[in-house]
């Protein structure tokens, strides 16, 4: 039984969830300092802004270490970062602003850095609806382009957890420097391809179907009838 | 141990004190039996020995205020000096040098000088003002002061007509404060500036003590100022300098971002911060059901203060 238990997927689930425990433990204990209600707040903010980061962590390793298991840890971790910043927003809502709609829309309004943590919310809690295997099937094509809004609401949450300082900006800073290699990741990726798309599109001749594998060959012996090819580039090939 | 476990709270609709005392006791216990730190908490022990008792009241509020617990107002201190964060200020500030401490007066005034501290205080009747205090960063408490109007003294050293402003100057210490050591977020010394009638107004105080006691260290000891009306920043501590100007200072935190903090920083729920509301305002020491209350205009001095800007924009005046 336990040693059904000790999986590292059911292992990452539960750690997830330490940090959870650990800040009802501080509310138990009455260890949130001078203003519990914001320290709450931050604490969970933080920890979904950690969970974010760690979600967009995934696909790099998956890329680097070329081992393919790692999506279910992707979708685990984005729907914790969906779950922390809920509590995050709900603690808002209601222990901060005790549910007051009229005084939410006025401090809303006025505070440009929550503006981010709107966009960033809105942006997290689209991607948790449509995290269901009948969601996925059903977006088709625009599901991939959806979830690469992730990187919108990382940056609107960084801007949200900078605007909101008016001294120490170590802690931020060193979220914006992991943000900036993980995204910096896929702008090389996406640079890369970008090139080597660029090199496959002929200038001056026509083709209709690229095809750049082993059965190239097959076709062009004509032993396929649904592939045809007026003319490769040589530059494709290269 | 800086907390008073004897001091009689009274039940208040912003906290619930005896269940933050015993669980506050309870830390400090743990730290005292050698947990951690210790020897830290022990040395500043011994730090307060003057002790006030049943001073005259220099301001009544129409509804009495109740002083947030002394434990939050000592441990929750914006003291860039020392600390960006609230809570290291309280151990990094014991080892400022407040005994002997002088005053220079100096600018547009009839009796310019170097003043001892013990000079100018003799001089002055103390008396408790219990005020509400309200942060730039849109939380607050209530701390009751013990001090004299700066009135009182700016008429000592007779300002000349021409004095139109007065400029505060923060201690300049990189030995005991390490911010300023390594010239850290702003320009130091800090500085701040009031006009003459803000200045000479009888709600503006200099404070040497609270709660009944002498003013702690990281609180601004030896001697702070207090604008109850205006944002926590413009009140000034460890102030070793006074000047008189004929024009406006620039003040340390409107010379490092001017479109986010301006000279006058009124409390004033209809001016926002660029970055962030100020309409509320999260009180220390609230339970947790406790949600945020509604700021006031000159954080509830208005009828006090309101006339000194009758004639101003305050959005354009923030």
């Amino acid at each position: 039984m336990l040693f059904r238990f000790l999986k590292p997927y059911n292992i990452c689930f539960s750690v997830c969830l330490l940090p959870l425990f650990g800040i009802v433990f501080d509310m138990i204990f009455d260890n949130l300092g001078p203003d519990p209600v914001q320290a709450l707040h931050i604490r969970l903010g933080d920890w979904s802004l950690r969970m974010l980061w760690l979600t967009l962590f995934i696909t790099p390793i998956q890329k680097i270490t070329l081992w393919q298991g790692m999506a279910q840890y992707r979708k685990l971790l984005g729907l914790y970062t969906f779950f922390y910043a809920s509590l995050h927003v709900v603690v808002y809502l209601w222990l901060d602003q005790g549910l007051a709609w009229g005084a939410i829309a006025t401090d809303i309004i006025e505070s440009s850095y929550i503006w981010f943590g709107v966009l960033a919310f809105l942006i997290v809690l689209a991607l948790a609806i449509t995290t269901p295997k009948a969601m996925v099937k059903l977006l088709g094509k625009n599901w991939k382009k959806l979830h690469r809004n992730i990187y919108i609401a990382s940056i609107a949450v960084i801007i949200h957890y900078y605007w909101q300082l008016k001294g120490n900006m170590a802690e931020p800073l060193f979220y914006l420097i992991i943000l900036v290699i993980l995204l910096g990741f896929r702008l090389a990726v996406w640079f890369k391809n970008r090139k080597f798309t660029k090199m496959m599109i002929p200038t001056t001749r026509k083709i209709k179907v690229v095809k750049l594998d082993s059965s190239v060959n097959q076709t062009l012996a004509g032993q396929s009838k649904t592939i045809v090819i007026e003319e490769v580039d040589t530059e494709a090939e290269t | 141990m800086i907390i008073r476990t004897h001091k009689i709270i009274p039940n208040s609709e912003i906290t619930d004190p005896a269940i933050f005392k015993q669980r506050r006791q309870l830390i400090k216990a743990m730290l005292a039996m050698g947990i951690t730190g210790s020897g830290i908490y022990s040395s500043f022990a011994n730090a307060n020995e003057v002790k006030w008792k049943d001073l005259p009241k220099g301001y009544q509020p129409k509804s009495p205020l109740i002083p947030t617990v002394d434990d939050i107002a000592k441990n929750h201190t914006n003291y860039y000096e020392f600390s960006f964060n609230k809570t290291d200020s309280t151990t990094l500030a014991q080892v400022l040098p407040i005994d002997p401490w002088s005053v220079e007066i100096a600018g547009e005034v009839q009796k310019p000088g170097v003043y001892h501290l013990e000079d100018l205080l003799s001089q002055q009747t103390l008396q408790e003002y219990i005020y509400r205090f309200r942060c730039v960063e849109a939380w607050s408490m209530v701390v009751p002061w013990i001090g004299f109007p700066l009135a009182s003294l700016l008429k000592k050293v007779q300002p000349l007509s021409t004095a139109q402003f007065v400029q505060f100057t923060t201690l300049f210490d990189p030995k005991s404060m390490p911010n300023q050591a390594d010239s850290r977020m702003l320009e130091w010394p800090y500085v701040e500036g009031l006009r003459m009638d803000e200045a000479m107004h009888p709600l503006t105080i200099l404070a040497t003590g609270m709660y009944g006691e002498a003013l702690p260290k990281q609180n601004g000891a030896p001697l702070r100022l207090v604008v109850p009306w205006k944002y926590g920043f413009k009140s000034i501590k460890a102030i070793v300098k006074i000047e008189f100007l004929k024009r406006a200072p620039l003040s340390t935190w409107s010379k490092s971002a001017p479109n986010d903090y301006g000279f006058y920083a009124n409390v004033n729920p209809d001016v926002p911060h660029p970055r962030w509301s100020q309409s509320s305002e999260r009180v220390l020491g609230a339970s947790f059901f406790t949600p945020r209350r509604k700021t006031e205009l000159f954080n509830g001095y208005a009828d006090e203060v309101a006339a000194m800007y009758s004639n101003m924009d305050l959005r354009h005046f923030f």
